[in-house]
């Protein structure tokens, strides 16, 4: 019984840390149509900010606070991932809009230099960031233990999850940034500044890689190459989910996330990997615009 | 000695025969000069380059070293550094860069099994010299490589056995899911079962990987006492992070690494590695002479922040061990470097090393150490002496079938 309620619970924790990592690409490459391979190097800054923060707070900060450090750490994980991406936006993506080769061309080198940078700030070996003491341990149910760390990157994306809907759903500048989404021309001409909703919503999503990055300190490495562990699981959920699809992009995530938890289960990590990508492909093959499909009337 | 490098530059040259009278030439005009290239290859780039770049650093501080020292042969020894980007083909091409362009005397290089396989043949092809300063899984003794880290039998064997008689007889064997982890678990499960342990698991991860709930899980299925893990890179982090999450801890069940040293346990974190132990020919802690003087000159070279570890000093002793044959043969050949090595000794900080002529392997001592909250090691257990390496494990009669 205890390896049942183990297993699902590992399944939905693999999903939501699936879908964190996501959930960014979901806004640039799913409603931007922007592939940006330099996302995982997003991650990576927001993996490096906790670190910082870390250090700032055991220099500076009385000793009773210091469990508070990652508090700190994950809107400024946003901001920085954020700032990244306003950057990146304003300086090449912007001018490759309408050229996908190229933009995953130049974007791939941007997320080199990127590594390297970090590598030259903090050397090439792993940095250790301590998790702070509240996360530390469990809840026991059933003679299985669920870690709060990962019951906490749950209720993370929850919660990310549900401002981003509200944003879109909800804002004035959400809707802008759905309706340049939907139809671009129409929406300029109906006075919307589609430089700007470009250059937020490219921001946004690379925030939510930082954030993305914040979480995962807690469970795996932090080094110059954490992003390169995730961008090809977060482009293929998002691709799974159906380009353009937030709701997609979850479904995507949660089910890659219980597939992956079961089959390796029932065999071993490096077969499980290949049981999901064979499942995906089939699927695409079967229905190739995704879970869900967006695809509107709008002429292309 | 001209004619003799002379010669290794044609050997060199023999696929390009119409270069072969210019490349003489320069070989003789370049052994006027008063200095010596060698190769440096790790990854300094992708996965590995968390560890192997600390190798660069050991190796070209022993160059230096010795440079200072008036060099070998009275040349001064001129590294040339080559990134293996983590990519066992990039290995092959860049030795062959090294051998064939660069014509250098020796190279120290790699990290993985994965990237000596690559290199192997080319080494081998070339009649090249390859120092390789990292423990691996046996079951190989190229006549142009030099192992100056740890075969099965002066790392993983007796570890195993240290833990059946002090830790508990079942094991689950864990690993990444390269040639390295593989070989080692075979070696080990016929160990078990000639020692009377049991095995209770297997699994292997691809390299990489981050999340290990699900094997945890499986762990705490079944129970095991002892944990032997031979996983590599990045993937220990997220190991030994969500363990500790999952609720086991030390006391519960211990585990054994063999590719956890100093610089790892600083990425890890010593908050989830505390208790765990690993097994090495060296620490930092290592109380020798030599050892002070060779933390003291490492922590000067590159921060008070570095720590050393066994696979570092493995890479420095291989260019001191190097220097040495070098010396002995009086020359820089390939074939007299080989024929001068057997016996060569060298006081390494982690003890004295000898060269075994017959497989070309060193004489260790073997340690296995508990791992601290200050993230250096606290050594439990010695094996006394070096322990003569063994790569076929032929004088053990369990490992029999494996050859």
């Amino acid at each position: 019984m205890a390896v049942v309620i183990t297993q699902i619970f590992n399944g939905i924790s693999l999903g939501s840390i699936l879908l964190l990592i996501a959930l960014g690409l979901a806004i640039t490459f799913g409603l931007m149509n922007v592939i940006n391979m330099a996302h995982g190097e997003f991650i990576m800054a927001g993996a490096y900010t906790t670190y910082v923060v870390q250090q700032a707070f055991s220099q500076y900060v009385p000793e009773s606070f210091f469990n508070y450090y990652y508090v700190a750490a994950i809107p400024l994980s946003f901001l920085i991932g954020a700032l990244l991406g306003f950057v990146l936006e304003k300086t090449l993506i912007r001018f490759l809009y309408h050229r996908p080769l190229d933009s995953l061309l130049a974007t791939w080198g941007v997320s080199l230099i990127l590594q390297q940078v970090a590598r030259s700030i903090f050397g090439a070996p792993n940095v250790a960031v301590t998790s702070p003491a509240w996360l530390d341990g469990g809840i026991a149910i059933a003679g299985a233990v669920l870690p709060y760390k990962r019951l906490f990157i749950i209720a993370l994306v929850t919660i990310c999850m549900i401002s981003l809907y509200l944003y879109l759903d909800k804002t004035a500048a959400g809707r802008k940034m759905r309706a340049v989404t939907m139809n671009r021309s129409m929406a300029s001409s109906l006075g919307v500044s589609t430089k700007k909703v470009d250059a937020a919503a490219f921001a946004i999503g690379s925030g939510l890689a930082g954030v993305a990055g914040c979480a995962l300190t807690v469970l795996g490495p932090i080094g110059s190459t954490i992003g390169t562990y995730y961008i090809v699981d977060a482009f293929m959920i998002v691709i799974l989910g159906g380009i353009g699809s937030l709701i997609g992009t979850v479904f995507g995530a949660l089910s890659v996330g219980m597939l992956g938890t079961i089959a390796e289960f029932w065999t071993g990590a490096s077969m499980a990997k290949v049981i999901v990508f064979v499942a995906i492909i089939a699927f695409l093959q079967y229905k190739p615009a995704g879970l869900f499909s967006a695809r509107t009337r709008s002429l292309e | 000695m001209i004619a003799a490098i002379s010669a290794a530059a044609l050997t060199l040259s023999g696929c390009a025969a119409s270069n072969a009278l210019n490349e003489e030439e320069e070989t003789t005009a370049a052994d006027t000069s008063d200095t010596v290239s060698v190769g440096v290859l790790h990854s300094l780039s992708g996965t590995m380059a968390i560890s192997e770049v600390s190798l660069r650093d050991a190796e070209l501080m022993a160059i230096e070293e010795i440079n200072a020292d008036g060099g070998v042969l009275g040349k001064q020894i001129e590294p040339i550094v080559e990134d293996g980007a983590s990519d066992w083909p990039t290995f092959a091409e860049k030795a062959k860069k090294l051998l064939q362009k660069d014509e250098v005397a020796t190279v120290f290089g790699g990290w993985t099994s994965a990237s000596r396989k690559a290199m192997l043949p080319v080494f081998e092809q070339n009649n090249g010299l390859l120092w390789y300063p990292v423990q691996y899984e046996g079951m190989e003794s190229s006549p142009n490589i030099f192992y100056t880290g740890a075969t099965t039998n002066q790392q993983i064997v007796p570890s195993v056995t240290w833990l059946l008689e002090n830790k508990g007889k079942s094991f689950f064997l864990i690993g990444s899911d390269y040639v390295f982890p593989r070989t080692a678990n075979k070696e080990i499960k016929a160990q078990l079962e000639a020692e009377g342990g049991t095995l209770v698991g297997e699994e292997y991860t691809p390299l990489g990987h981050t999340d290990y709930s699900t094997l945890i899980s499986k762990i705490k299925e079944e129970k095991p006492e002892v944990i032997y893990n031979t996983l590599n890179g990045d993937s220990n982090v997220a190991f030994f992070k969500q363990l500790k999450d999952a609720g086991i801890t030390a006391d519960d069940m211990t585990v054994l690494s063999v590719s956890i040293a100093e610089e790892e346990i600083r990425g890890i974190g010593t908050d989830v590695l505390t208790g765990h132990y690993a097994a090495w020919n060296y620490f930092q802690t290592t109380d020798t002479p030599e050892n002070e003087k060779f933390v003291a000159a490492y922590k000067e070279a590159y921060g008070d922040d570095r720590v050393t570890g066994d696979p570092i000093e493995a890479a420095y002793n291989a260019v001191y061990l190097w220097a040495a044959a070098v010396e002995k043969a009086e020359s820089f050949d390939v074939d007299a470097v080989k024929e001068a090595a057997g016996g060569i000794e060298f006081k390494a900080p982690g003890g004295t090393v000898t060269i075994d002529g017959d497989n070309q392997h060193t004489y260790k001592t073997v340690r296995v150490g508990e791992i601290q909250a200050d993230g250096q090691f606290k050594e439990v257990w010695n094996s006394g002496e070096p322990v003569k390496p063994d790569p076929y494990l032929e004088t053990y009669p369990w490992a029999e079938e494996l050859n």
